[in-house]
């Protein structure tokens, strides 16, 4: 997060600029046959038309312009308003459609692509329409910036979640609870809860400086405190999970 | 401005009013102008604590409904000029304090005053949460035990993430720790928790141990701040804090046990 104000310092500001991230579906499309995508689209939002309602929906051109005819885009735009669907960006137009874009007041953005392999396999998401851009269009990548760095102590009750990896330079209490999809790595005393891989990724790792924990999980499997009584617990360790059972290593 | 002090701790019975009255006499001592706020609503305590009990006429409650004002409110200590108090009200219950109505009272007290201590609740409630909103500083007050510590630890993250100054991006709330009722010698023996032990759990700047004392009883029930008992150790513990946080040197005391002379052991004094 960075805050970036020039208001004088005595005011109170009215406004900052913050910058922050967020998720959002994106609109893959393969085709350039209007008719097709609009007969999908809807097939797709019939299934799940709470997720879709007003949502806001980012659109990937880059595949359907590899094609000889390019899509009309202004047609597709005016259907996804049509349907409650809110355009907020495109990736991959070419010139004309960047045109449209900006007549439609939508920005351009270059999608990144590097969260490919520890998500879920797409069709377990909603919708194929809805995938990732996965590793086809890594090519365009900037490494996504979804670890989380924490250099406070996790207080007991607090909860952090990391799409990626969870790095916390500091403790973690006892009755905190840190999640990641990816590894969490903690330099000091870890003594509350940590859930590494929590979308299964079972390469996941923790790693902390010394263990007492109340709980630690990769990837779904568990051990309490109970477990973890008999171990050296001042000495900086590894957990990982192999053949389905948790592996704790003294580093 | 005023710097608002916040004296908190999760857990109940662990010395926050004994140190808010305590800290807020120290500091009007030193010659600045502090007012102290009792926010437990429907509990409170504060007015004993500083002996004003009798002179109690309008409360915080009262100020925030805009059925007093802030003069009328405010009871003006007998023993020090400087040190200015506004009880809670006996009769509501926390839901009376409003985010709103708090924030007004410590606008127009921070015109006027240079700190303003905030006695919290016990709890991490309505009434604990509006003491901590507005805070610059936090004195979170813990016994050497491991509840108390973990109700600190609880109360750390709410600093950290529900005060004003989180939910606007600014500079954090500096946190201070005060440890009371401290005993060397069952710490010598395994039944209490060190300073250490704390320190590692918490990681916090450590303000001043508070040793366990008689006369902080005696303080409390002659309504006199343990502060002004300048024999009493919890007394010297209080000074030194005060002047700790006002940025002088001093070194701790009351950590390690006592070296009792031969006539101390035979005579047992304290």
């Amino acid at each position: 997060m960075s805050t970036d104000t020039e208001a004088p310092i005595y005011n109170k500001s009215a406004l900052e600029f913050k910058s922050s991230s967020f998720s959002s579906p994106v609109l893959v499309i393969h085709s350039t046959d209007l008719k097709q995508i609009k007969h999908q689209l809807k097939e797709k939002i019939a299934q799940a038309p709470e997720f879709f309602k007003n949502s806001p929906l980012l659109i990937d051109l880059k595949f359907c312009n590899e094609n000889e005819h390019p899509l009309e885009f202004e047609p597709l735009i005016e259907f996804l308003h049509k349907e409650k669907l809110f355009p907020i960006g495109v990736s991959g137009a070419n010139e004309e459609q960047k045109n449209t874009a900006f007549k439609f007041y939508i920005p351009l953005h270059t999608i990144r692509g590097a969260h490919a392999e520890s998500k879920l396999p797409p069709q377990s998401t909603t919708a194929n329409t809805t995938e990732n851009t996965n590793k086809k269009s890594s090519d365009e990548a900037i490494s996504t910036v979804e670890n989380m760095l924490i250099t406070q102590p996790v207080r007991s009750g607090q909860r952090l979640y990391a799409k990626g990896d969870l790095t916390i330079l500091s403790h973690v209490s006892a009755g905190a609870e840190v999640m990641a999809e990816g590894n969490i790595h903690i330099y000091g005393a870890l003594r509350g809860r940590a859930l590494a891989g929590v979308q299964g990724n079972t390469q996941s790792r923790i790693f902390c400086s010394a263990l007492h924990a109340e709980l630690i999980s990769i990837a779904g499997h568990y051990k309490t405190s109970e477990d973890l009584d008999t171990l050296d617990q001042q000495k900086p360790t590894q957990i990982l999970l192999q053949d389905q059972a948790l592996i704790i290593n003294n580093l | 401005m005023a710097r608002i002090i916040v004296v908190t701790s999760g857990k109940g019975g662990v010395g926050k009013t004994t140190t808010s009255a305590a800290i807020a006499m120290g500091l009007a001592k030193k010659g600045h102008k502090t007012a102290v706020i009792d926010f437990d609503v429907g509990l409170r305590n504060l007015d004993l604590i500083m002996g004003c009990e009798r002179r109690v006429v309008y409360d915080f409650v009262n100020v925030i409904n805009g059925e007093a004002s802030l003069r009328q409110a405010l009871i003006k200590d007998k023993r020090c000029n400087q040190l200015f108090i506004l009880p809670a009200s006996q009769t509501r219950d926390k839901d009376a304090l409003t985010q709103e109505g708090v924030g007004k009272v410590l606008k127009e007290l921070s015109k006027e005053f240079k700190y303003i201590v905030c006695d919290s609740p016990a709890g991490i409630e309505r009434g604990a949460n509006l003491a901590m909103y507005f805070a610059d500083d936090a004195f979170v007050v813990t016994n050497p035990e491991v509840s108390s510590v973990r109700d600190s630890d609880r109360m750390l993250g709410i600093l950290a993430s529900k005060s004003r100054r989180a939910e606007n991006g600014e500079e954090a709330i500096k946190e201070y720790l005060l440890l009371s009722r401290y005993s060397p010698e069952r710490v010598k023996l395994g039944e209490m928790l060190s300073v250490e032990d704390v320190q590692d759990i918490l990681s916090l700047h450590l303000l001043g141990v508070i040793p366990e004392s008689k006369s902080v009883l005696n303080a409390s029930n002659s309504g006199t701040p343990v502060i002004l008992d300048e024999e009493s150790n919890a007394g010297k513990a209080y000074a030194d804090v005060v002047a700790r946080y006002l940025g002088e040197d001093v070194p701790h005391r009351f950590i390690d046990e006592e070296k009792k002379g031969i006539f101390g052991k035979l005579f047992g004094k304290k």
